[in-house]
């Protein structure tokens, strides 16, 4: 307050009345809804991963192996010449132990996305992905991994084709 | 003087009503592709700045200008979004360069609307939610409502609007790059169901997909470069007001101001006699109307009566929107004043096809960024 005016003009709101509907409030519930094309590149990677493979692109000009694959080398700015497959093997590039998932839900089982190297990929790619079948204090930067899928009936030509990456035993 | 500039390459994607077959990204290496082989230039080591025109809803990615580094060549460089028209991008890399920050800078826009499944809903999203969203209509009312006020105001007839959609539909015929040429009558147009009446179906520009890229360049380098280069004589752009309930409805005083300030800057006092043709937005029938005599080119109330003379057909003496516009050519989102300034640029290097118009040096763009925007761009382009 101010030596002039001793309270504040006007009523305050409480949570009650807008609940109860003693002010205007307007609810706006966005429909947006995409179907986003994949394209050539990205297509042919989920039809591939329905298939249980990894499949990347391979540039001619800086002779890289492209994970996820793309059409064009963003480093050349030429197409890309060909298909290849790559291992569903890795190395933890980074990870992170999660315990709020996406939508801020507080977790006991941490979630555990990381950044995978997949072998026979150019060095720094491969996928991000979670990591499974292992404690978050084994984890480290370096460590082998695998993939594991879903069986094949259950995938559907998506990224979570793959359920997660598990350490290699001896890795 | 700051330094002129040029647009030293331009390049598309094809024009499609869908394109299923390419992600967003793989459609604008397309356009990027060709404009740098127009251009004559490397983005890995000869472009200094690029930007993107892009809106994220309608993407339905947040933060959409961090997906456009790597199909433009653009990684590692200097990138930034403009969220508006094309021709908004366009001025803005004009000035990077002006500055002498910059001496060649990319422009790319485009549309990927068929990845949308509720365009409606998004569009409803730029009203206001507390006093206009809840009434109900679907966002195109807004156009039945300047509508009826233009022609009210104007003189201009229904007929008029007719015309237009029945010229820029046969101009579109002509145009390899255009998706919606046809022909019909002026009794299609005007039986056809109605929509947001006086609108009807048929005069409603319906979208595409499709995309751009422009190279731009500074007059110390375009001379070193392989484009042939069409020089940005002048632009501009202007916002009314948001105020639905109190703007100006029956006129583009956007496209009026913006307009004045690209003739200030080319030096034009009559549009009419010193353009030689201009592109114009089409997205409703009456727009092209409305813009035409906001742009100064005709009076007020007299645009229609020019299309019915035959003035604003390709034979004529001022012709407007011989690539088809939007209502031909689809309307392609914040790449549309892209697309009205690559047409322009194609007249005026003598590249445009069977739409050719004979001995043009000088021709305007202009752009509205769609309802409920009081929006306008304009830019002046030029031979010499
Ligand atoms: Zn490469």
């Amino acid at each position: 307050m101010t030596v002039k005016i001793k309270e504040w003009p006007g009523t305050a709101l409480s949570s009650r009345d807008i609940e109860e509907g003693r002010v205007l409030t307007v609810r706006h519930k966005l429909r947006a809804e995409y179907e986003w094309d994949a394209g050539v590149a990205i297509g042919r990677y989920l039809r591939e991963l329905k298939n249980g493979r990894l499949i990347a692109r391979r540039c001619g000009g800086c002779e890289r192996t492209l994970l996820p694959p793309r059409m064009f080398c963003e480093e050349c700015f030429t197409p890309t010449s060909e298909w290849v497959y790559v291992g569903a093997t890795g190395t933890v590039n980074t990870f992170s132990i999660c315990y709020v998932r996406w939508d801020v839900v507080r977790l006991k089982e941490p979630l555990l996305p990381a950044v995978i190297t997949v072998d026979g990929a150019s060095p720094g790619m491969g996928i991000l992905h979670l990591l499974g079948e292992v404690r978050p204090d084994d984890i480290r930067v370096g460590m082998r991994v695998q993939a594991v899928w879903k069986s094949p009936d259950e995938r559907e030509g998506a990224i979570t084709d793959i359920k997660y990456w598990k350490p290699i035993q001896g890795g | 003087m700051p330094e002129r500039v040029a647009i030293v390459g331009v390049g598309y994607s094809d024009i499609r009503s869908i394109t299923p077959g390419l992600s967003y990204k793989e459609m604008m290496y397309e356009a990027a592709v060709r404009a740098y082989e127009d251009a004559g230039v490397n983005p890995r080591k000869d472009v200094d700045s690029f930007i993107s025109v892009s809106e994220d809803f309608w993407e339905g990615t947040s933060i959409f200008d961090e997906y456009i580094p790597d199909q433009l060549g653009a990684a590692l460089r200097p990138v930034h979004t403009v969220s508006g028209d094309g021709i908004h991008g366009l001025a803005c890399a004009a000035m990077l360069i002006h500055t002498g920050r910059a001496r060649v800078v990319v422009v790319e826009g485009h549309s990927k609307h068929s990845d949308m499944r509720t365009p409606a809903h998004i569009h409803n999203f730029a009203y206001d939610p507390i006093y206009h969203r809840p009434l109900g209509a679907h966002p195109h009312h807004l156009a039945g409502l300047e509508m009826t006020r233009f022609l009210f105001e104007s003189g201009n007839t229904r007929e008029h609007c007719a015309l237009v959609v029945k010229k820029n539909m046969a101009n579109a015929l002509l145009n390899p790059r255009a998706v919606y040429g046809a022909r019909v009558s002026l009794r299609d147009v005007l039986e056809a169901p109605p929509t947001f009446s006086p609108l009807g179906e048929l005069d409603i520009a319906r979208p595409a997909d499709g995309g751009f890229v422009m190279v731009l360049a500074g007059e110390s380098v375009a001379g070193d470069l392989a484009g042939d280069p069409i020089w940005i004589a002048g632009y501009g752009w202007c916002t009314e007001t948001p105020a639905i309930d109190s703007r100006l409805w029956g006129e583009a005083i956007y496209a009026q101001l913006a307009a004045k300030q690209a003739y200030r800057m080319a030096g034009i006092t009559d549009p009419f006699r010193e353009l030689d043709f201009a592109e114009v937005d089409d997205s409703f029938s009456y727009k092209e109307l409305e813009h035409l005599e906001a742009l100064g080119i005709c009076r007020h109330g007299e645009a229609g009566g020019w299309l019915e003379d035959g003035l604003t057909l390709p034979g004529g003496d001022f012709p407007v929107n011989v690539s088809g516009g939007s209502l031909g050519g689809g309307h392609l989102l914040e790449a549309t004043g892209l697309h009205r300034v690559h047409e322009v640029v194609l007249q005026l290097r003598g590249q445009a096809g069977e739409n050719q118009l004979p001995d043009v040096e000088r021709g305007l763009a202009q752009s509205w960024r769609n309802l409920p925007t009081t929006t306008g761009c304009v830019v002046i382009l030029e031979r010499a």
